[in-house]
């Protein structure tokens, strides 16, 4: 018989991961874990975990790796980085934790030209402290610290990270891809693939900002949560690459 | 024996790290301590290390944390402030296991302070500044020769104990100048066999490891992070036992006993010569580890004892540990000064005639 599809040997098979039904860390873990796979060098990986809910990110994926503190995933990587100047380095952040209480690490790592990747999970909302406003937050966007929900004069305008990253000269590849559909994710592998190749090739930093859902803190049905990202994140942040270096392309 | 030169404080510091096998360091821009940085930034490509300069005292320990976790040697320095931005990373430090050596160059405090010489952050040295069950190693030397050999010693303590290792100074200690002897160059672990070889759960790629290496920031559950504090707590008990250091003069006829460290110490030491002259005999316990701290040292203290006076600069910080010393066998005052302020050895001769007028 054919083998038609193989779980990726970067995951662990015997653990299940702890997100809700419907969230996509796992197929964004999936995908980094696949690529890696794909280039041979799931043993030559270091990963930085970010605080989220995605700290449990190191019981699932099959690389060496350490939890970083709240935001600091880029400095971590950054030191790593030093010590190891062969290694494919990765962060994984979410966007309370990258875009704001980690906002002055990953401009600066950006800013440093930094050569590792991150990959940064917007879900538009704090998860695994229970819903609360992000930085992300989208405007109408109902969230535990803004009840009535978010609105410009009092919370100003959701934070665009890609954009912001991109206007880093060093920031050499910037891209940002969505989780909703087959499509978005084939898409999205494309982007990882090219951010570690940025990586090998040592030409600077590179981030993707994966679109990614939150149905238990969004308060919608999982299997909704799809659509309610294609139809409210997508028009706010749009999808496509915004640095993207010739030896790549 | 190698020839002894004059060194800036804090450029002494950074010879002392990269002689004692430190490779990397991450630094931010901060007085009294700024020559550090400069020093690194100058010096540390010359011997295969990496100097970094970060965004802020977080962006630093952080970088430190990612260096130690990957295996590397780590310098981190910073002064009062600074120091207080650091201790989220100090802390984490301490639930990763993670050897650094930090240098604390203190200032006076609170909040922004001033530039000169304090003992104000004693308590966030010896009390651990961030939050959660643990301790930094922490010495606190008095000349620049004491500060280098700890320096260069405290490397190593930090990989043997798997936690940080403190030298806490005051700002005269980083600014002035002094001929110190530098010790040789240690052979240091740098690249993946070396760093597999000597830290087997250092992060480094998987390799040829049976199973992949975890820095846990978060152990999983309560009973987890309780096996973690524990396994420290291991290394806590080993320093308690090994790492006591002190050095006493005069007890057996002091009739006052001056407890005393760092630049203090050394004015003190003016004083007591000033004080015999005038036919007062004092001895003085000189803590050199300040965590953990040499309560020992008090058993020391003679029959002729009327009072143990804490000098320091500092409103009484380390004080405490004195009194803890002293467990109540004799009175415990306090000669001090804060924000910066120095005290000169005739300050503390008149304010210990007065002490002694109070106690007869």
């Amino acid at each position: 018989m054919k083998t038609v599809f193989e779980y990726t040997k970067g995951m662990e098979e015997s653990v299940s991961t702890s997100y809700c039904p419907g969230c996509t860390h796992g197929i964004a873990h999936r995908l980094i874990m696949e690529v890696l796979e794909e280039k041979g060098v799931l043993k030559d990986t270091i990963g930085i975990a970010p605080v989220g809910c995605s700290i449990a990110a190191p019981r699932f994926m099959k690389v060496d790796m350490i939890e970083a503190f709240h935001g600091r995933a880029p400095a971590v990587a950054s030191g790593v980085r030093r010590v190891h100047p062969d290694k494919y380095i990765f962060t994984y952040q979410g966007d309370g934790d990258l875009t704001s209480i980690g906002g002055n690490e990953i401009l600066h790592a950006a800013e440093r030209g930094e050569k590792f990747s991150t990959f940064f999970i917007n879900n538009a909302i704090y998860g695994m402290t229970g819903g609360q406003m992000a930085p992300t937050t989208l405007i109408g966007q109902k969230a535990t610290t803004a009840p009535m929900g978010r609105y410009v004069e009092k919370h100003g305008m959701p934070l665009k990270m890609s954009e912001i990253i991109a206007q880093c000269e060093c920031a050499v590849f910037v891209e940002r891809v969505a989780l909703d559909t087959p499509a978005h994710v084939r898409q999205a592998k494309k982007a990882v693939q090219k951010a570690f190749e940025v990586q090998e090739k040592r030409l600077g930093f590179a981030f993707v900002e994966f679109l990614s859902t939150c149905p238990s803190n969004w308060g919608v049905p999982p299997a909704k949560a799809p659509d309610w990202l294609a139809e409210n994140m997508i028009p706010y942040y749009p999808l496509g690459n915004f640095r993207c270096p010739e030896e790549v392309k | 024996m190698a020839e002894k030169i004059l060194m800036k404080g804090n450029e002494a510091f950074c010879e002392a790290a990269m002689r004692g096998g430190a490779r990397f360091y991450f630094g931010y821009p901060i007085t009294p301590q700024s020559e550090i940085p400069e020093y690194m930034a100058a010096h540390m490509d010359e011997i295969g290390g990496c100097f970094v300069q970060a965004e802020s005292e977080l962006g630093a320990v952080n970088m430190g944390i990612g260096a130690a976790a990957a295996g590397g040697n780590v310098m981190l320095s910073s002064s009062s402030p600074g120091i207080a931005l650091m201790q989220e990373g100090m802390s984490g430090l301490c639930v990763c296991h993670l050897p650094i050596l930090l240098v604390s160059v203190s200032r006076g405090g609170p909040g922004i302070g001033d530039i000169r010489p304090s003992q104000a952050d004693y308590r966030q040295a010896t009390r651990g500044g961030g939050n959660g069950d643990y301790h930094l190693i922490t010495f606190a030397p008095t000349t620049m020769q004491e500060a280098v050999d700890l320096i260069y010693e405290g490397v190593a303590l930090a990989d043997e104990y798997r936690n940080p290792v403190c030298i806490l100074c005051d700002a005269m200690m980083g600014q002035m100048m002094e001929a110190v002897e530098l010790p040789e160059h240690k052979e240091p672990v740098m690249g993946d066999a070396a760093i597999r070889a000597y830290k087997p759960w250092a992060l480094t790629g998987q390799g040829d490891r049976a199973e992949k290496n975890r820095i846990h920031a978060m152990p999983w559950s309560p009973e987890e992070l309780q096996e973690s504090n524990l396994e420290q707590k291991v290394y806590y008990d080993k320093a308690e036992k090994n790492l006591v250091r002190y050095e006493t003069r005069d007890l057996e006829d002091a009739e006052v006993v001056f407890v005393s460290y760092g630049t203090p110490a050394r004015i003190t030491t003016e004083a007591m010569e000033m004080l015999k002259a005038e036919g007062i005999n004092t001895g003085m316990i000189r803590p050199i580890s300040v965590w953990p701290y040499p309560y020992a040292a008090f058993d020391e203290i003679g029959p002729k004892t009327k009072v143990i006076i804490s000098v320091e600069l500092s409103l009484g910080q380390m004080m405490e540990d004195v009194k803890l010393g002293a467990n109540g066998r004799w009175p415990v005052k306090l000669i001090s000064r804060t924000g910066g302020v120095l005290f000169s050895s005739q300050d503390i001769v008149d304010e210990t005639k007065e002490i002694l007028k109070g106690v007869k």
